[in-house]
């Protein structure tokens, strides 16, 4: 029989000893499984260790080499370090190759990634495309380079690129180059957009089909809406995919020290013409390439890795508030004993 | 055999009392008073009236591949009363109620024999969303939309134009929208804030919501497939008050598992068992005296 307890009361009197869940000791756990927590310790303590170095040897050498005019130089093939100019180029063709690659393989990505999870038919062609998309996202990214440029170099896609005086066609501008980053782009919005597809409960595509709505209106206003953040991010990665690829730059884009446009129109011409990015102007400065001005090199990578790590703050941002970061490696070492114990 | 425990649903019935406690003061204050308001609802309300038939289930069988898991099942369904399907799990009530608007066709393998139809009207010839905006479906699990409260009705309204009916917009949407939230007995307490995201509602508010957006298209026919059985009891009662005040102006089909519930809402009860109908009737008599055996045996409590 319980006796009612005034409404004003609001903890357990003072008398009343409480019990709370205190963290899991390992002290009783079967050697193998102590060994594998703590090589997941030092694991992500070594993880932490390497980011912190490379942020900081970059931030050491980039930072005290990085002047705001080398933003609003173009860069000039000087010998003499004073002369040799900035990267105002390399930063806009990384910004115009990204916007192309990006806007390219949005679109397609979500649509495929929507066929894919809400239609899939015929079953067999599915199980292809998804290999398929598999695959390239496997596969480095200098043989997307090399493939390209065979296809860009055809005839008939002339126009998307340069001609030479004996008629060849180059094969290289921002266009063949970001068609092909678009592809390297392409299977991380098809996965991000499917995982969010299929996190959807069939429960919500039944309660639109129950209003008399069909399929292509559900999909349009409740499940794309719906998995938003997960597009974002899965474009963002995409974004970020594009922006650190240095072979199909070298490769399509001509890796030129300059932009250089073709023919006079403003914004075609310089779609359809050579240039460079960050990632060519860092490799062709290093001491690996032909400028061997590394202190630019320096200051070149530390604005990438600003980049990179504003996009991955962004997509921290996005899915931040749709997964809770909790005990990652109590997960990865329950997993671990699982298949241990057979 | 023959001796059957007294269940509880026949004390209702025989007594005429709800035999949840009545509304006496807690130590706290606090007062419970809705279930049982929900109980005396039953028998104060008026007989139904004005009924009008609005579909007709004939010698249904229904299956999924082989396995034909309903069989033979006839059944009106009108407006101005509630029909409730009870019955034990497996009996084959969801799968019934889900082919009256075509839903079963979502799952592959599907199939019918027999007729069922819309006023008059085979549905399998009906263009399938048309069909499912005159007969409009509530599930067990709420599952508004990931949208505002107002947007969740809205798309419930936004259709092709047909028939010379143009696109609602503004003033009129708004005036639509707030039609079926009230028409739910949402409005009220929403009407403040339609632009909140309908994930913050209740679970009881969402499952309000989600009638509000199966009755914004003006349907003929109102399935709710278990629609209480995630909820709390205040807001079971809520709705069931909802559904019985509804019932005039739309057919409604119940599927449920609380036979009080199908005694408190429903006008004319269908007991099925294992595919078959057992027993079709007006709830007071498949409550207080059922003519089969299993009937009694199910609301006995005796299996299921």
């Amino acid at each position: 029989m319980s006796t009612f307890t005034p409404a004003d009361v609001t903890r357990p009197p003072a008398g009343l000893s409480v019990t709370r869940p205190r963290q899991q000791s390992t002290a009783s756990w079967p050697l193998v499984d102590r060994i594998g927590y703590w090589l997941c310790w030092a694991t992500g303590i070594a993880l932490c260790l390497i980011v912190i170095g490379i942020v900081l040897f970059m931030f050491v050498e980039g930072v005290s080499y990085l002047h705001l005019s080398l933003f609003v130089q173009s860069p000039s093939s000087e010998l003499q370090q004073s002369k040799s100019g900035g990267f105002l180029d390399p930063l806009e063709g990384t910004f115009i190759i990204t916007a192309i690659g990006t806007l390219i393989a949005a679109p397609i990505g979500v649509a495929l990634a929507t066929w894919l999870s809400e239609y899939g038919r015929p079953p067999q062609l599915a199980r292809a495309v998804e290999s398929a998309i598999e695959m390239i996202a496997g596969v480095a990214s200098v043989l997307l380079a090399i493939f390209g440029l065979l296809i860009f170099s055809e005839g008939f896609l002339g126009f998307l690129s340069d001609t030479t005086a004996g008629g060849a066609v180059t094969g290289t501008s921002f266009l063949t180059a970001g068609t092909m980053m678009a592809v390297l782009a392409f299977p991380l919005i098809v996965g991000a957009t499917r995982e969010g597809l299929a996190q959807i409960p069939d429960r919500m595509r039944e309660a639109s089909y129950a209003l008399g709505k069909t399929r292509a209106t559900t999909i349009w206003r409740v499940l794309l809406p719906a998995i938003r953040p997960n597009i974002a991010s899965g474009v963002v990665l995409g974004m970020g995919r594009i922006i650190g690829d240095t072979a199909i730059v070298i490769f399509m884009l001509g890796a030129t020290l300059r932009t250089e446009p073709v023919g006079s129109a403003p914004i075609i011409g310089t779609l359809r013409g050579t240039g460079s990015t960050l990632t060519s102007y860092i490799y062709e400065n290093s001491p690996a390439g032909e400028g061997n001005s590394h202190q630019k090199a320096y200051a070149a990578a530390f604005v990438l890795l600003m980049i990179v790590l504003a996009l991955n703050f962004v997509v921290t941002r996005i899915t931040g508030a749709h997964e809770r970061a909790d005990g990652g490696g109590r997960l990865l070492l329950r997993g671990l004993r699982s298949r241990w114990s057979g | 055999m023959e001796r059957v425990t007294p269940p509880p649903v026949r004390r209702i019935a025989v007594g005429r009392e709800p035999h949840v406690a009545t509304p006496t003061a807690t130590p706290n204050g606090a007062v419970a008073a809705r279930p049982s308001a929900s109980a005396r609802l039953r028998a104060e309300r008026p007989p139904a009236g004005n009924v009008r038939e609005r579909m007709q289930i004939e010698s249904v069988w229904l299956a999924y591949g082989d396995n034909w898991v309903v069989r033979d099942v006839s059944l009106p369904v009108r407006q101005g009363e509630v029909l409730a399907l009870i019955g034990a799990s497996g009996s084959g009530k969801t799968t019934l109620l889900r082919s009256l608007n075509r839903l079963t066709e979502v799952t592959a393998g599907a199939a019918r024999a027999g007729r069922i139809t819309l006023e008059g009207q085979e549905i399998h010839e009906l263009e399938v969303n048309a069909l499912r905006r005159r007969v409009s479906m509530v599930f067990q699990q709420p599952n508004p939309f990931p949208m505002s409260i107002f947007d969740n009705v809205a798309y419930a309204l936004a259709e092709r134009p047909e028939r010379g009916r143009r696109r609602r917009r503004g003033a009129e949407l708004e005036h639509a929208v707030d039609d079926a939230l009230r028409r739910a007995g949402l409005y009220e307490e929403v009407a403040g804030d339609l632009d909140r995201s309908a994930l913050k509602l209740s679970g009881g508010q969402q499952q309000r919501l989600c009638i509000a957006r199966s009755l914004a298209a003006q349907p003929e026919v109102l399935l709710l497939d278990e629609p209480c059985s995630a909820l709390d009891p205040i807001s079971t009662a809520t709705i069931e008050e909802l559904i019985v005040g509804l019932r005039d102006s739309v057919a409604i089909v119940i599927v449920t598992h609380n036979l009080q519930q199908a005694f408190r809402v429903a006008d004319h009860v269908a007991f099925m068992h294992l595919g078959e109908l057992i027993e079709y009737g007006p709830s007071e008599q498949v409550f207080d005296r059922p003519a089969q055996q299993r009937t009694r045996e199910y609301i006995s409590g005796a299996f299921g």
